[in-house]
């Protein structure tokens, strides 16, 4: 063991990225996503990739910001973050009390976050990415059909949000990934293509046709009210956005063959 | 650079540009409504006139005050969008969705033919995305669209009241179910332009139905329960979001001689509300919220996304219970107010209690003090005759009348008669086996003929059916005797008798 401990050591020291970030490989496939790759309800394609464990903390992105100053709060163009961004930071260079190193870091924006993911040679992941990632439980890759599955993230929902954000490290799913759900909304590279209706009552509108967007009205699956909540909070936000819950996590092309 | 355009931009303009075309409302039907009353193409009084005005938004159960004005005006309202969690019980919590911190929301007025300039802003903290759809607003999707808005954003949009009325707004967003469930609904008045007669008290109440994981009154913080909404089981019903939030130190109040008006709406998701007031009778209702009254009303029907004004005088003092008639969600499942009138008695339109006496019901309710004292005597081996004809009696009352008459003497050509029975003298023992297996088929009984069926009082114990018969044999002129639980329970054992063997 403590050879890999001072590899972490002079990993977390010296290279570029502060924290070599942890992927794991997903194998991709057809996927039944709860948005119909066309109008005939196909399944979606997907090539293998890669997806972080966990969330971006605060403390990643501390080391990012210190690294790249145009992405400080103080420094970052309005039209790429709001005023909100990083809010919760005791400055634009220390975390301070409110935000712990190891609680997601939310109040980014949707360029902060592509930003961050590009400096680890990186991107964000689609939503279908996400979507396949997140269908899965402890022991199933899709667990959707399973009430439970269901349940347990409704109940999220249902917390209120005056409690600190916990830190991440849940428990680990099928792919080894953690904090899908439960923890925060999460930034998806294509977050403005899923438009479901900002009105969610008009889903057989004539005018539906108008709308562009791979989302557009019609979803699939409209009894997993779970999953269409968070396209609908994603579907509100614009990019330059923040809020208190929404935070990212970042993806590759590929099958892994490094960190 | 990913290019990123907005895609709400797009629907937001749509709205916009159907919302020219509106609905046209139809013409008042009631001749006494004023032209102004009917529709919303005699609701526009042309632009808004003066300063812009603040809204003053009220916590239910107050509501803002009358509008005097009698011009158009630009109208502000800032309503903000608030994840708490709140009490729904004693001891019970529930993450509540709120429109301005409370459910129901805040309470709107305005005018007639005001223009509203609507700003909606969602809480930094809240989790979730919300808009508004106002029931008042004539445009696609009532606002919705318009006012879809992240956590930590705020929309803005402006409408014409062109109808007046009062109207439900909820919030729209998907699941639309799960954030109505969460208590995002509240009422906006579009007062009518010649403003409301004036009463002594206006008040907001606004039902609602809850779905939590646990069962009614289960203590601690209480997730929603999806399942339980889509099967419409709700575990609470409840007037303005809280179980109490209408009783005790929360109850409405007025005087005596005094008219009070009920904003009353209802939330669902899905119930519709019998709103009933016991021991009022509403002396108008405008159901729905429409323009024409009805009068003398005694409940009214309140549609999920609906409302009503109601409106009565307070001649008594005392407490007067909101309910919802459905009456198993009153008293079960929390939907329960209290309208408490302070004053002087007023006996002539309602004495109170003027008698209290026993009421010695001939057969629904007997007195069944004798019964047990039979039974204890019999347990301690006392047991009289006297005492079994008291209990038989006062059983008789209950269960045998029916038939055979208070007097013993039945019904000609289908109950026999109990009286002076020859039937009965001829083999008083006969009589336990028929109480307990039933009788059916012909009988000759003093003298006339009887064709029909009696059932077997299988509900009657051994010794109820000893004490019975004790009754009977010693009444009417029958000839006397006793019977004892311990025959009636070997009767009871034995097998039913042929029964016309009393032809004789």
């Amino acid at each position: 063991m403590k050879p890999l401990l001072c590899l972490g050591f002079f990993s977390a020291a010296f290279s570029a990225p502060a924290f070599a970030a942890d992927y794991a490989s997903l194998p991709g496939g057809t996927f039944a996503s709860v948005l119909p790759a066309d109008t005939n309800n196909a399944d979606v394609k997907l090539a293998p990739f890669r997806l972080r464990r966990e969330p971006v903390t605060n403390a990643e992105f501390l080391a990012f910001v210190k690294t790249h100053p145009d992405w400080r709060r103080d420094r970052v163009a309005r039209v790429f973050a709001e005023p909100r961004y990083l809010a919760q930071w005791g400055a634009a260079d220390i975390l301070g009390a409110d935000a712990k190193p190891d609680q997601p870091v939310t109040q980014v924006s949707w360029f902060a976050a592509q930003a961050f993911c590009a400096s680890e040679g990186a991107r964000l992941p689609t939503w279908n990415e996400w979507e396949f990632a997140a269908a899965a439980d402890a022991t199933r890759a899709d667990a959707r059909s399973d009430p439970a599955w269901r349940a347990a993230i409704l109940n999220w929902y249902a917390q209120p949000s005056s409690q600190p954000l916990a830190n991440i490290g849940g428990a680990a799913n099928f792919h080894g990934v953690r904090d899908l759900h439960g923890l925060v909304w999460e930034w998806v590279d294509d977050f403005n293509a899923l438009l479901i209706a900002s009105d969610s009552r008009d889903q057989n509108d004539p005018d539906r046709l108008k709308f562009c967007g791979a989302g557009a009205l019609n979803l699939r699956d409209r009894d997993n009210y779970a999953v269409l909540m968070r396209i609908a909070m994603l579907s509100s936000l614009k990019a330059a956005n923040t809020t208190a819950n929404l935070g990212f996590r970042c993806a590759r092309d590929g099958i892994g063959e490094g960190p | 650079m990913k290019l990123s355009f907005a895609p709400l931009a797009l629907v937001a303009s749509l709205a916009l540009a159907l919302a020219a075309c509106g609905h046209g409302g139809a013409a008042p039907s009631d001749a006494s409504a004023t032209p102004a009353a009917g529709g919303s193409q005699h609701g526009d009084f042309g632009a808004p006139q003066g300063e812009p005005i603040h809204a003053t938004l009220t916590s239910p159960p107050h509501v803002p005050p009358p509008i005097h004005r009698d011009k158009p005006a630009k109208v502000i309202v800032e309503l903000e969008v608030i994840e708490k969690e709140l009490p729904i019980s004693e001891g019970v919590t529930y993450t509540f969705w709120t429109f301005g911190g409370t459910v129901p929301g805040s309470f709107i007025r305005v005018r007639q033919g005001d223009t509203v300039e609507f700003h909606l802003k969602n809480a930094p903290d809240s989790k979730m995305p919300h808009n508004i759809d106002l029931h008042g607003v004539t445009g696609p999707g009532g606002g919705a669209a318009s006012s879809f808005t992240a956590p930590g954003h705020e929309s803005q949009f402006t409408f014409k009241a062109l109808n007046q009325g009062i109207y439900v707004y909820h919030c729209a967003t998907a699941p639309v179910g799960m954030h109505i469930a969460n208590g995002m609904y509240g009422l906006i008045l579009v007062e009518p332009p010649e403003g409301m007669p004036k009463v002594d008290h206006e008040y907001y109440v606004m039902q609602g139905d809850f779905y939590t994981t646990g069962k009614y009154r289960e203590k601690g913080l209480q997730p929603f329960d999806m399942e339980k909404a889509i099967d419409e089981k709700p575990t609470y019903v409840l007037f303005n979001g809280k179980e109490g939030s209408l009783t005790g130190d929360n109850a409405l109040t007025a005087k005596t001689n005094e008219t009070v008006r009920l904003f009353v709406g209802n939330g669902g998701p899905n119930l519709v509300s019998s709103f009933h007031v016991i021991g009022e009778i509403f002396d108008s209702v405008q159901p729905e919220g429409g323009t024409v009254a009805q009068h003398n009303v005694q409940t009214t029907l309140i549609p999920a996304g609906g409302a009503a004004i109601v409106e009565f005088h307070t001649d008594v003092p005392g407490s007067y219970v909101l309910v919802d008639h459905s009456i198993f969600r009153a008293f079960n499942k929390g939907a329960l107010g209290i309208l408490k009138v302070d004053g002087p008695e007023n006996k002539l339109v309602y004495s109170g209690k003027e008698v209290d006496s026993v009421y010695l019901g001939d057969r629904s309710e007997p007195n069944l003090k004798a019964v047990t004292a039979a039974a204890k005597a019999h347990a301690a081996g006392t047991l009289t005759k006297d005492e079994q004809i008291a209990a038989g009696k006062q059983l008789f009352t209950g269960t045998c009348s029916v038939c055979h008459q208070a007097s013993g003497e039945g019904l000609p050509n289908v109950f026999p008669p109990l009286a002076k029975s020859d039937f009965l003298a001829a083999d008083p023992k006969r009589a336990m086996n028929i109480v307990t297996h039933g009788l059916t088929g012909k009988i000759k009984v003093n003298g006339k003929e009887y064709d029909s069926v009696m059932p077997p009082m299988a509900q009657l114990t051994d010794d109820e059916v000893a004490n019975i018969l004790t009754y009977v044999l010693n009444s009417w002129g029958n000839p006397g005797g006793q019977y004892s639980k311990e025959e009636v329970a070997k009767a009871r054992a034995t097998p039913a008798s042929p029964a016309p063997a009393g032809e004789h």
